[in-house]
């Protein structure tokens, strides 16, 4: 039996496979779970980061969405202001408008009753002239004391009158 | 020799001596089968698995898939759970290298022409057991110091007073002593008794089929060649647990030598 040979076959042999396995194939296999290991942990990381991003972008459009409503409101504040103002102009300018034509009306109505006033006073006067000279059956009117007197009468009608 | 007599011809049952083949050739000592099988394992595992993990892909092709299926099995199931996360990378080449060549030679029981088991040689088994019972012990020396592991090894926490006496003897002779022979005996005892159940059998059904000489024999041939192959299912299970209780039990060993307290 060749036991002593075997032994030492035994542990040469084993010896020999455990130096290759050492050698050969156990590092590419750690090579291969450390790379394994190292690419789904950059997959992580990178998916994180493409998160942060997107959180970023978001953040970002919301604030710039809140701008957009707030100035929208600004403006629409400012819009209101503006109507309001061209509205208290035109209804000032109106009101200036109709002054100045009631202001003219009433120019004009005085200045055509002075007119009348003035017409009334001398044809009144000539017909009380006339008339007074029929009652007294002579007449007067070419005379100047006649004219004098009727103009006193009117004057002191226009005094009583004010 | 014990020898069965049935009907006019005598049948050799399978004895030991079947394991002791005849030389293959001689280089000053006889070379046999079995040593040309444990030496053939080596470019069988060194090439297959070499070729399985060089390329050393992320996404692994279907052949280091299978490389990676081995080694991870023995790399985190065997060793990263017994050793414990902060050793076991340093001891993953000698369980690997320990299961596939226990695994490779165990199965060339059921490799048709091949069909040894080259553990069934104990002078096979011995030098293992033996490498092992060094690695532990001198894995636990250098952690502990000499006196140290030899304290860790034999006194077990919380134990105090006149027990001891009996305690510490017990302990080394479990660790240091039984250790090594029921490793070597475990793998050993399995594969020679799956073998020689398996020539029992084959030779058996051969027998008393064709060379008995009684019709009657025949159908018992034929149970027994069924048997054989039942058997033979059976150890694709044996071959493969004793490489896994070997190698586990190789880490379980360097596991307890490392640990810190019991």
């Amino acid at each position: 039996m060749p036991i002593l040979s075997e032994i030492v076959l035994s542990l040469v042999v084993f010896a020999i496979l455990y130096f290759l396995v050492a050698k050969f194939v156990v590092p590419n296999f750690e090579k291969a779970y450390a790379d394994r290991t190292a690419a789904i942990e950059g997959g992580i990381e990178e998916a994180q980061a493409a998160q942060k991003e997107a959180q970023a972008a978001l953040e970002k459009y919301n604030a710039q969405l809140a701008d957009a409503r707030h100035e929208a409101a600004a403006i629409r504040e400012e819009a209101r202001e503006q109507g309001a103002q061209i509205v208290a102009e035109m209804r000032q300018q109106a009101q200036a408008e109709a002054d100045r034509i009631v202001a003219a009306a009433q120019a004009q109505i005085a200045a055509e009753r002075q007119q009348a006033i003035a017409q009334l006073k001398a044809e009144v006067g000539g017909m009380a002239t006339e008339l007074a000279g029929r009652i007294v059956g002579e007449s007067l009117a070419d005379s100047d004391a006649q004219r004098r007197t009727v103009q006193r009468f009117i004057d002191e009608l226009e005094g009583s009158a004010n | 020799m014990p020898t069965a007599v049935l009907g006019s011809d005598e049948f050799h049952a399978p004895s030991p001596a079947s394991f002791d083949l005849p030389a293959v050739f001689n280089l000053g000592f006889d070379v046999t089968k079995p040593m040309l099988l444990l030496a053939l394992s080596v470019p069988v595992i060194v090439l297959f698995f070499w070729a399985a993990s060089k390329e050393r892909a992320v996404v692994p092709s279907k052949l280091q898939f299978v490389g990676e299926y081995v080694y991870g099995f023995v790399r985190n199931g065997v060793a990263r759970d017994s050793i414990g996360s902060q050793d076991y990378l340093r001891f993953v080449p000698l369980l690997f290298s320990l299961f596939t060549f226990i695994v490779l030679n165990n199965y060339y029981s059921l490799i048709p022409f091949l069909q040894f088991p080259s553990f069934s040689r104990f002078s096979f088994v011995l030098p293992l057991a033996l490498l092992v019972w060094v690695v532990y012990n001198a894995v636990g020396v250098r952690k502990h110091g000499l006196v140290g592991y030899l304290k860790h090894v034999c006194i077990p926490p919380g134990v105090t007073g006149p027990v001891l006496a009996l305690i510490i003897p017990l302990e080394f002779l479990s660790t240091i002593l039984v250790r090594p022979a029921t490793l070597a005996l475990r793998l050993f005892a399995n594969m020679f008794a799956g073998h020689l159940l398996l020539i029992l059998f084959a030779t058996g059904a051969a027998f008393l089929i064709f060379d008995s000489g009684n019709a009657w024999y025949a159908p018992v041939g034929v149970l027994s060649f069924i048997l054989g192959i039942l058997v033979s299912f059976l150890e694709v299970l044996v071959l493969f647990l004793q490489a896994y209780v070997f190698t586990l039990l190789t880490a379980m060993y360097i596991g307890g030598a490392l640990a810190d307290e019991h």
